[in-house]
């Protein structure tokens, strides 16, 4: 009997993707970019259009991998914040072999392969155990990473309460005189911030506001909690609050980081010119919040003002011209007050 | 009398309302600092060390957290609402945080060859204002109507008469007609290198509604019926004389060739197709050849392409 050959299968070294990449010739598309090949199709171009650099950003995607070596608290706390992220995260399940902190350009390329500017690496080893590193890219390349030591964790499935539906958008609460003062707290909240807040939106549905993502900074210690927040009946309008924990909940110690610079921190916050708001001319406002609005006249011939009709002082010429005189109204004062 | 009542009912509304909201008030030292687009509260406050070992960690937590929300959903709830679809929607200020941008901010993009150009030459961009009907079209349009009816000749519809402002649309459907009124119907008139093949021409057939004027339907089903019975054919002379003619034509052309055929074949044509023969056979044989050559000659081709 003949044998036959079966074609190599080829294995990706490296990574999979939990969530299948909705388009993926487009991804394809991703590699050379509109200055090298042009988009054929009208797919494509939007495709590209939708990564191109825009005036107001998309949401930001965040990348959750793992490393060399993971614990089993570790891959199960990525699968919570992945959760906790999803739509805009993809989660990686193989492990890739590389240390953020030495050499970080293999997150560059996996950032602009996702289009994504956030990213969770979950490692653990002797030295550091249990160890997640949170970071964002400005322009596909490092801006921040922040190290964070896992001591204790309840994971989702543990707690168990009905959850809050995927895709709601959080409130965020830092609590805690070290997020004021400290510098590496100061960016650990603006990057938790970054991170969590999802998209942002004009208005909010208030029956949705039912996930509270809870931080508190206390003796070196971040304490983060999840709860789900229940409406209750209060006598006014507002309502009270009563929370139920659904998890995760981590006790993070902080570890290395590894902040941006003071210039390319600022580079990364320009705003582009045209998202200024608008000022309106010839509105004022004074002091007290009255509200002033300027008029622009043309020039009065103060001799033919006519301030208030006197029928004894009209000059009695003809009825035609009396009728002309009454036609004059008064005129209006430069400043007038609005409001 | 009077007075005491008053103040006992002021104090009294006083109190009900400080009830009301005991539920939702909290006091805190620091009040927080809100960022309601990011729905993000911060609380500066110094947390009590002390408290928060001696009261199990989490009932702390979870407490602290309450006190914290509530004072977000205090102040989420004093900012405008609406009314979208059944649902109560709270409108959301902008953002105060500066967070980091993901990319750098766009660059303007280099002008296209048209904007240069028109740079150049100094083309300003015309924004075509709305259809208006215009008075001096009218008149025109009214003049050869009256000329025609005058004259009894056609007038050519709407669109192509000239009038002032002409549409990309009225332009192209006059060019089609002129180049369609030769004597050949346009067929022989030659296009611009890339002008397109106009399309929509060709006849429309009206048909009549199903159900329409009964009256109407039923004359014309009776009609048919007796052009079907009767005896007389239907003769249109003119269809019938030039179909004559044409069989005429063909049957002289027939004959016309059969004996060229044949003299050619007397005189001795060699032609090297090598399809050659005896007498009639000849003849025929290479009509039939001829008839069959471009069959063979495709199917040589055929063969060759299929594999």
């Amino acid at each position: 009997m003949q044998r036959r050959h079966f074609p190599l299968l080829s294995i990706h070294v490296g990574y999979f993707k939990a969530s299948a990449i909705k388009h993926t010739s487009e991804a394809t598309k991703m590699k050379q970019k509109e200055g090298v090949i042009k988009p054929k199709t009208k797919r494509a171009k939007r495709f590209l259009d939708n990564r191109a650099p825009k005036l107001t950003e998309n949401v930001k995607n965040a990348m959750i991998m793992k490393g060399g070596n993971t614990s089993m608290t570790v891959t199960q706390a990525l699968k919570d914040i992945y959760s906790l992220k999803k739509p805009s995260a993809v989660l990686y399940k193989k492990k890739n072999i590389t240390r953020p902190f030495e050499d970080s350009t293999s997150l560059e390329f996996f950032s602009k392969k996702t289009d994504s500017s956030l990213f969770l690496f979950g490692s653990h080893n002797k030295k550091r155990p249990n160890n997640l590193i949170f970071g964002r890219l400005f322009d596909f390349h490092v801006l921040d990473m922040i190290e964070l030591g896992i001591e204790k964790y309840r994971s989702l499935s543990e707690i168990k309460n009905s959850k809050c539906p995927e895709g709601t958008k959080p409130m965020l609460v830092f609590a805690g005189e070290a997020f004021d003062h400290d510098d590496d707290h100061k960016r650990l909240k603006s990057l938790l911030t970054d991170f969590f807040r999802g998209p942002v939106v004009p208005s909010v549905r208030l029956a949705g506001l039912e996930h509270v993502l809870h931080f508190t900074a206390l003796e070196g210690k971040i304490y983060m909690r999840s709860y789900r927040s229940l409406l209750k009946k209060s006598g006014c309008r507002t309502p009270r609050i009563e929370l139920e924990e659904i998890g995760p909940s981590f006790d993070f110690v902080l570890r290395r980081t590894h902040l941006a610079s003071d210039d390319l921190y600022k580079t990364a916050h320009r705003q582009p010119k045209a998202l200024k708001p608008k000022k309106k001319k010839n509105i004022s406002h004074d002091t007290f919040g009255t509200k002033f609005g300027r008029l622009h006249m043309q020039k009065q011939d103060l001799a033919k003002l006519q301030t208030r009709k006197m029928k004894g002082l009209r000059k009695r010429r003809g009825p035609a011209a009396a009728a002309a005189a009454a036609g004059e109204t008064s005129p209006k004062t430069a400043k007038v007050e609005v409001e | 009398m009077a007075a005491c009542s008053i103040e006992d009912v002021l104090a009294k509304a006083e109190q009900d309302e400080a009830e009301k909201l005991k539920s939702i008030t909290v006091q805190k030292e620091l009040d927080l600092e809100f960022d309601i687009g990011n729905l993000v509260a911060y609380d500066k406050n110094r947390i009590d060390i002390r408290q928060f070992r001696e009261q199990k960690k989490e009932d702390f937590l979870r407490s602290l957290a309450r006190d914290n929300t509530q004072l977000l959903v205090n102040e989420i709830w004093k900012h405008p609402t609406e009314r979208v679809e059944e649902v109560i929607v709270v409108k959301l200020p902008e953002p105060t945080t500066p967070l980091p941008r993901e990319k750098p901010p766009p660059k303007p993009r280099p002008p296209t060859k048209w904007e240069e150009f028109a740079k150049l030459k100094g083309i300003q961009k015309k924004k075509k204002t709305n259809l208006v009907w215009d008075d001096v079209a009218k008149n025109e349009l009214h003049r050869l109507r009256n000329i025609a009816r005058a004259q009894k000749i056609k007038v050519p519809g709407v669109g192509l008469t000239p009038t002032a402002q002409q549409s990309k649309t009225d332009l192209a459907r006059a060019v089609n007609v002129a180049k369609s009124s030769t004597a050949s119907a346009g067929k022989f008139q030659d296009r611009l290198p890339k002008e397109k093949a106009p399309r929509n021409t060709g006849k429309k057939r009206k048909f009549q509604p199903v159900i329409g004027n009964f009256s109407n339907e039923k004359q014309r089903q009776l009609d048919l019926l007796k052009v079907m019975d009767s005896k007389k054919p239907r003769l249109d002379v003119n269809k019938a004389v030039n179909k004559q003619m044409r069989e005429d034509d063909r049957e002289e052309s027939a004959a016309k060739f059969k004996k060229g055929g044949k003299k050619g074949r007397k005189g001795g044509n060699f032609s090297g197709k090598g399809k050659g023969g005896g007498g009639k056979g000849k003849g025929k044989g290479r009509a039939g050849g001829k008839g069959q050559g471009p069959p063979s000659g495709k199917k040589g081709a055929g063969k060759p392409g299929k594999h």
